[in-house]
């Protein structure tokens, strides 16, 4: 079952689009990644999702129906650009953005200290923002964010900022979240991330969406038939044992052994190519090259762009 | 509408709990009871000093002719030139050397008060009154005019102004007691405008620069946003205006009965001798007339009294606290509007400008329409919206016909709907755009998105 799902969504600004023609649905409970370039249109999607702004053609729907007024208080959003009430007190400002998503004051006071509690931040309580690191400022902003417990959670770049100590804490919350049952849309330029935490992506690039689905099919469907070799022996004496069908493309060091990617052509697979080289060099390790997200996304975006 | 009242209570709260809030309000009423007390108390602390002045007379005409006071005693020195007197002057107790020349009859410098020091004002008003008086009498006796019958023949004619009501009763009116509760309320509600307009503008630039905008409008709608700052910043602007006045009145009383107890029991009668006392001092006239001007003082000052007593305050308050609202609101809403459209402070002259214009324009014929307040400009500056809440503030206490403040008080109604509603669609695009220079061409743009 899909929670949210968006049917042809259309922004025009003046002098651009912004979005065009875009659908995506989105499982429940699972961890999706919205990927594209600058400028793609990844932060109208989400203002459109969270009802910041409204598409021109198009709709939303939220658990199968059109996004309401209401609907807000079941969104959590992080922001990519955010910031606090710097005059104001941390547990104030705590209190009224949970109360302004909803919750009751005395329900916002209990969870907020349980929150404080984990995160050990229960000293900032009446300190003001300004007084705070911006580190320290995105934990009181994470926290406000996820306090209404909402369905649906969407991160915006949620890790510029943070240390790697505080970037991986926070990995630990988004996956604790998911755990719980939350949806989560992970909006990032961090590749590493994506392949660590997401299920789904969808690829927006130039305002449309150029790719979705499920990351291990996606990454499936871009392998190449490259396979890596480790190995003890010389690099020319496997290389004398391949046939035209095998082609080297790189020759690299892995753990200090040396090691070559193969290309495999058409009409051959993995099993032959092991036969040909077993006899010649002490193979230490075989595998198929998988490619990053980080080149399938290099890869469409510019296949896109021809 | 639960979250509209978070918001309101938020920016009120923050508000109000700051501390230059707190200074504000304390320091107001202390401003102004101090603009009404320091010359209340300066006048009565009077000049206790005996001043004795030597007069070298060589005209011969005002020996023993000058009258002394309480306080300014005069001593004749005959025989004694005026370079004499001078070497003296050191080692005697003169305040001042007067020197009346023997031209003194046609020439009126010939006059001249030496002293080491700059002889106070209300001296010099003294000798000068004391000694026109000697002349115009001398003149008078040579023309053989008798004194007496001058004196008799001397009028006076001060106006009560009464009006006739449309309910057929009399009401004493005073148009300077008008003109200054005009004034006042006028420039109070310019300043009020100016002051908690400002605070809103300031309020949303500081919410787009802190980029806290967008978390809140993924809660709440930007519409419940701009409307909870206004109307909280509105009612900051409220409990100021009430707690100035509380504070002021007791601030008023408190120190009439630590300072003037006299004051709180005083009498009509009482007053009128402070009147005359006043008067004594500055020496327009002279102590055989107070007699003569009692009854007529007393009765200027009861007709301002009843003046002061016979404008509706309830009327005034009440369009006061109208009119602040409507015209607050109006502008409030335009100036949330510029601080989203711009991204820091410095950006806002460009759109300040057309927003200033008609605040001033309104102080302007503000002056005007306190000379002349059912002048045809009177009128129609106080029924256009975007002056009215200065100039009808101005022409209330003179009173203006129901029909003339009801249609003033629809139109600002109207208007300000109108402006909160455009000023919604420059501040929902507005918040979210950052980094470019707002144009006047990019607002309209703005203005036609649909939402």
């Amino acid at each position: 079952m899909d929670i949210l799902t968006t049917h042809n969504i259309e922004k025009k600004f003046a002098n651009h689009v912004a979005l065009d023609n875009v659908s995506i649905s989105i499982p429940e409970n699972s961890i999706y990644g919205l990927l594209g370039p600058n400028g793609a249109g990844k932060t109208t999607l989400i203002r459109i999702i969270n009802r910041i702004t409204a598409p021109d053609k198009g709709e939303v729907l939220l658990n199968g129906k059109p996004l309401q007024p209401e609907d807000v208080n079941l969104i959590g959003y992080l922001p990519e650009e955010r910031g606090l009430y710097k005059k104001m007190k941390v547990g104030e400002q705590a209190l009224y953005l949970a109360q302004l998503k909803g919750l009751s004051k005395k329900e916002s006071l209990k969870r907020l200290k349980m929150w404080f509690e984990k995160f050990e931040i229960q000293a900032w309580w009446d300190k003001k923002v300004e007084e705070l690191s911006k580190g320290m400022a995105q934990k009181i902003q994470f926290v406000t964010t996820i306090l209404h417990e909402p369905q649906l959670l969407i991160f915006d770049e949620p890790f510029s900022g943070f240390d790697p100590i505080n970037a991986n804490m926070l990995k630990q919350e988004i996956l604790e979240l998911k755990k719980k049952g939350s949806t989560i849309i992970f909006s990032t330029h961090n590749m590493g991330s994506v392949e660590e935490l997401c299920d789904h992506i969808t690829l927006i690039n130039n305002s449309k969406n150029i790719l979705e689905g499920q990351i291990d099919n996606i990454r499936k469907e871009y392998k190449s038939n490259i396979y890596e070799i480790a190995f003890n022996g010389e690099t020319d004496k496997l290389a004398s044992s391949l046939n035209p069908n095998y082609e080297i493309i790189e020759k690299i060091k892995v753990d200090g052994y040396n090691a070559v990617k193969v290309q495999i052509h058409k009409q051959t697979n993995e099993n032959e190519l092991l036969s040909l080289i077993l006899p010649k060099v002490e193979i230490i390790s075989f595998k198929e090259v998988i490619p990053s997200m980080n080149d399938i996304f290099i890869k469409v975006v510019n296949e896109n762009k021809n | 509408m639960n979250k509209i009242k978070l918001i309101i209570s938020r920016e009120y709260l923050t508000r109000v709990k700051k501390k230059s809030f707190l200074v504000m309000t304390l320091l107001g009423p202390i401003l102004f009871a101090a603009m009404m007390i320091v010359p209340a108390w300066l006048a009565s602390r009077e000049d206790t000093e005996v001043r004795n002045i030597a007069v070298v007379d060589s005209s011969g005409i005002f020996i023993n002719r000058i009258e002394d006071t309480e306080y300014i005693k005069f001593e004749y020195l005959q025989n004694k030139s005026i370079d004499e007197v001078r070497k003296e002057f050191p080692e005697s107790e003169y305040y001042a050397v007067l020197q009346i020349l023997p031209s003194i009859t046609y020439e009126p410098s010939a006059v001249h008060l030496f002293s080491n020091t700059q002889p106070s004002f209300s001296i010099k008003s003294h000798i000068a009154n004391s000694m026109e008086k000697e002349l115009r009498n001398q003149k008078l006796r040579a023309n053989g005019i008798d004194e007496n019958v001058l004196k008799s023949i001397k009028s006076d004619v001060s106006i009560r102004t009464i009006q006739w009501t449309d309910d057929g009763e009399e009401k004493e009116s005073s148009t300077e007691v008008n003109m200054a509760i005009g004034y006042a309320s006028g420039f109070l509600i310019y300043f009020f405008i100016f002051l908690f307009g400002a605070q809103v503008m300031r309020g949303v630039i500081e919410e787009k620069t802190n980029r806290i905008v967008e978390i809140i409008i993924s809660s709440a709608r930007p519409f419940q946003l701009m409307m909870g700052k206004i109307v909280g910043i509105a009612l900051v602007g409220l409990t100021q205006f009430l707690l100035w006045i509380v504070l002021t009145f007791i601030i008023l009383t408190g120190v009439k009965t630590a300072f003037f107890p006299e004051l709180g029991t005083q009498n009509a009668q009482d007053i009128v001798k402070q009147e005359v006392v006043v008067q004594d001092l500055f020496g327009q006239e002279n102590i055989p007339q107070v007699e003569t001007i009692q009854p007529q003082n007393f009765d200027k000052f009861s007709s301002i009294l009843n003046a002061a007593k016979s404008i509706d305050y309830g009327v005034l308050f009440g369009s006061f606290i109208f009119f602040f609202l409507g015209g607050y609101l109006l502008y409030g809403s335009l100036f949330a509007a510029i601080g989203a459209a711009v991204d820091n402070e410095t950006d806002t002259q460009q759109f300040m400008l057309p927003i200033t214009i008609p605040l001033i324009l309104g102080i302007v014929v503000m002056m005007n329409v306190v000379q002349n307040p059912d002048s045809p400009i009177a009128f129609w500056f106080s029924i256009i919206p975007f002056t009215s809440p200065i100039v009808m503030m101005v022409r209330i206490p003179f009173g203006v016909p129901y029909w003339e403040l009801a249609l003033s008080m629809g139109l600002l109604v109207i208007t300000f709907i109108g402006s909160v509603w455009l000023a919604g669609k420059i501040y929902r695009t507005g918040i979210l755009m950052y980094g470019k220079k707002t144009s006047y061409k990019e607002l309209w743009k703005w203005l036609r998105y649909k939402s």
